[in-house]
């Protein structure tokens, strides 16, 4: 029988994803990667067996088949200790200010898929009496932005699920955590231009998201420089704030 | 288009900078480029890294395919950084056979140029441990190359830098250690003389190195403090020490060009002085050091190669056969010392047979020099290569940027060599570097 505990990564191939998997590994936990290419996950699922020991499984999950997220929880061998979305949809504002199609592959990528599995494992572990969730919301959902409201609506959604989800879970042992990171260099962010101070490698992303499962932390600024911008910002009267160029 | 340069920060190069993420996309990357070449974490000092046109860079590539702990047998993708393998497998009792001075170079890039570390002398280079290259030609084929399948391509790879191809994997054997610690010895020279006499009796010792206060003249000249060392067993370690400390990301760090001001006749010399002194009154007995301080010790200081401001610095790395280096050292240094710019690091290390058709190390002598960018410095390089050719000696291709075809020709002379198996790899000549368009392609019309 297999002691370690399990931690099911959702986005598994994204930089953030590889980077989470090595955290939870790294402390001797099995993982769980899932992403739409299952096959494209076997190297980092080999990767991660080689550097750790740990056993590692790879899982087909698309975010925006809602239809088959039953399916995907029924599927899993073992139900994870811990589960958490690193699931997300840039996307071009720009695109999506002109086309619905986009606009709603935005938003549910970052909205209703992140959410609608989160809550069904949810259920899971509140049957079971324990187990932890994480998010990976943004910065962009604490306040909508003209460059990026689209996506920062679809996070501030995703983060207000988050918080509802924490205040009923917690009564039943469950934590939920809400990490928001800033800017990240990634692969999603390639090219774009980032503020050197307020810009983490993924790794510092998923060291975050492992410790907020140790800490059992509600909300996590991956930066910390983010939590007082972001407080500033929000304080902004709507007035002022429309009229920067931000 | 992105302007990129080597560690020294010269010379700047305006080229496509592709950042491929499936090996695929590495085939299309080639199949695309009108003169491009690898590049892994850009350590090496000079153009080494820098494609004529485009640049591929390599470490997105950062997964370990296989390990097998019975052996220390490891298959890994050519972007994984050494020091990612350290802080993953120390722990577990294995390190690389051989390290640089920084341990923040890819696999790639380590063998591409067959980095050497202290211990050349008696285990060789870093490509001595590899048993199996997966490399991508210019050709767009993917080939297998070791000792016994294309033994003469495997060769040239090993300190081929980056002109045979694109490293994509390689298999590797790591050195079963007991633990991350050194047992150190350090022994101080009164001269050059000494200095190199004492790297001689350390023949024997794993690791061997020698830092030479390149300002002191005179009787002094070369005096230096050696350092030699072994891997501690774990029976050596004192009661509760961990057998392996993890290393730290840098302390310190330089954010900003420092103006050149600061680099001085007088600040050199006043460090030099006191790292002598420290260094002596430590030398005789023998104690433990992490490996990280011990292998490492420049990476404590992040980005430091900006201390030598704006216009970056260029280090000159030669070898000079054993006899008569002697005299030919002492010649060198008594320039460097009077022409009173030179760096706060000078090194001195023996070296042994090199592995690679390229492959930098001779047997003999070589030492590391750095010096900021300034107007008369190339002629004053140009005549220490004088020296070091008529000497029979070499420049290290990873650190060079500057020497001239006629130093390089009479340096490498498996060139010819290395040519033709390049063209029979790569007719199109896809795969040119500006090193490689600066030193040996024919010269386009
Ligand atoms: C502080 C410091 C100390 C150093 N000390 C030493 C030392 O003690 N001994 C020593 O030998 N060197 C030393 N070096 C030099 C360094 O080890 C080499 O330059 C090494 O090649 C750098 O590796 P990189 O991954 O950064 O490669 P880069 O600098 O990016 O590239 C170096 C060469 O490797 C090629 N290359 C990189 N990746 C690939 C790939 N995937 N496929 C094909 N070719 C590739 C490039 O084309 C280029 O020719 C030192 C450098 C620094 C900055």
């Amino acid at each position: 029988m297999n002691s370690r505990k399990i931690v099911l990564v959702l986005g598994g191939s994204s930089d953030i994803g590889r980077a989470t998997a090595r955290s939870f590994a790294k402390a001797g936990w099995d993982v769980q990667l899932a992403g739409r290419d299952a096959a494209a996950l076997e190297p980092d699922a080999a990767d991660l067996h080689a550097r750790y020991g740990i056993s590692a499984s790879t899982h087909r999950f698309d975010v925006l088949d809602t239809a088959s997220f039953d399916g995907f929880v029924a599927g899993l061998a073992a139900l994870p200790d811990v589960v958490t979305s690193i699931v997300g949809l840039l996307g071009s504002q720009e695109t999506a200010e002109r086309d619905l199609d986009h606009a709603t592959t935005i938003m549910r990528s970052n909205y209703e898929g992140p959410a609608l599995i989160l809550g069904l494992f949810a259920e899971k572990f509140l049957a079971r009496g324990s187990g932890s969730i994480v998010g990976v919301s943004s910065v962009a959902g604490d306040r909508g932005r003209a460059s990026n409201y689209v996506y920062g609506s679809a996070k501030a959604g995703f983060s207000a699920f988050l918080s509802g989800l924490r205040a009923r879970a917690s009564r039943g042992g469950v934590h939920v955590g809400t990490v928001k990171p800033g800017f990240v260099r990634t692969k999603m962010t390639e090219g774009m231009k980032l503020i050197g101070p307020l810009t983490v490698e993924a790794q510092v992303v998923g060291d975050a998201i492992f410790g907020a499962v140790e800490r059992r932390t509600d909300v996590v600024y991956v930066s910390g420089k983010w939590r007082l911008v972001m407080l500033i910002i929000k304080a902004l009267p709507e007035a002022v704030f429309k009229k920067l160029k931000f | 288009m992105a302007l990129i340069s080597g560690w020294g920060r010269f010379p700047v190069v305006d080229t496509d900078l592709l950042t491929p993420r499936s090996f695929g996309a590495v085939d299309d990357a080639i199949a695309a480029t009108s003169g491009g070449v690898a590049r892994g974490n850009g350590r090496a000092y000079g153009d080494a890294g820098i494609g004529v046109n485009q640049t591929i860079g390599m470490t997105a590539f950062d997964r370990i395919r296989s390990f097998d702990p019975a052996t220390g047998r490891i298959r890994l993708e050519a972007g994984v950084l050494l020091s990612d393998m350290i802080d993953t497998f120390g722990p577990r009792g294995f390190l690389p056979y051989v390290v640089p001075g920084t341990r923040f170079v890819s696999v790639g890039g380590a063998i591409a140029a067959d980095v050497h570390g202290k211990n050349h002398h008696c285990e060789g280079g870093f490509g001595r441990y590899v048993d199996k290259i997966l490399l991508r030609t210019g050709s767009g084929e993917t080939i297998e190359v070791s000792r016994e399948e294309n033994p003469d391509v495997f060769r040239a790879t090993i300190g081929g830098m980056g002109l045979t191809g694109v490293i994509l994997e390689a298999t590797l054997r790591l050195r079963p250690v007991e633990t991350g610690w050194i047992r150190e010895r350090v022994i101080s020279a009164s001269d050059l003389h000494a200095a190199m006499r004492a790297l001689d009796a350390g023949d024997s010792a794993t690791y061997s190195v020698a830092w030479i206060d390149c300002v002191a003249r005179g009787s002094d000249l070369g005096r230096s403090l050696i350092y030699l060392g072994e891997h501690a067993r774990a029976s050596e370690l004192p009661q509760g020490a961990e057998a392996f400390s993890r290393g730290q990301d840098p302390r310190l760090n330089v954010p900003i060009d420092l103006p050149s001001m600061t680099l001085n006749r007088y600040s050199v010399r006043a460090f030099n002085e006191l790292y002598y002194r420290m260094g002596a009154r430590r030398a005789g007995g023998s104690h433990l050091v992490s490996i990280f301080p011990y292998f490492f010790p420049l990476d404590g200081v992040g980005g430091w190669n900006r201390i030598y401001g704006r216009r970056g610095f260029l280090q000159h790395q030669c070898v000079i056969p054993q006899d008569g280096a002697l005299a030919v050292l002492g010649d060198i240094l008594d320039r460097v010392s009077r022409r009173g710019d030179a760096s706060f690091l000078a090194v001195l290390k023996k070296l042994g047979q090199g592995d690679g058709l390229m492959s930098f190390p001779m047997p003999g002598y070589t030492l590391a020099l750095d010096f900021p960018v300034t107007g008369s410095i190339m002629n004053f390089l140009d005549e220490i290569d004088r020296l070091v050719v008529a000497a029979g000696g070499r420049l290290y291709l990873a650190k060079d940027a500057r020497q001239s075809r006629a130093t390089f020709e009479a340096g490498y002379p498996a060139l010819q060599r290395f040519k033709e198996i390049r063209a029979s790899l790569d007719p199109s000549r896809k795969i040119r570097s500006k090193l490689s368009q600066r030193l040996f392609d024919e010269v386009q019309p």
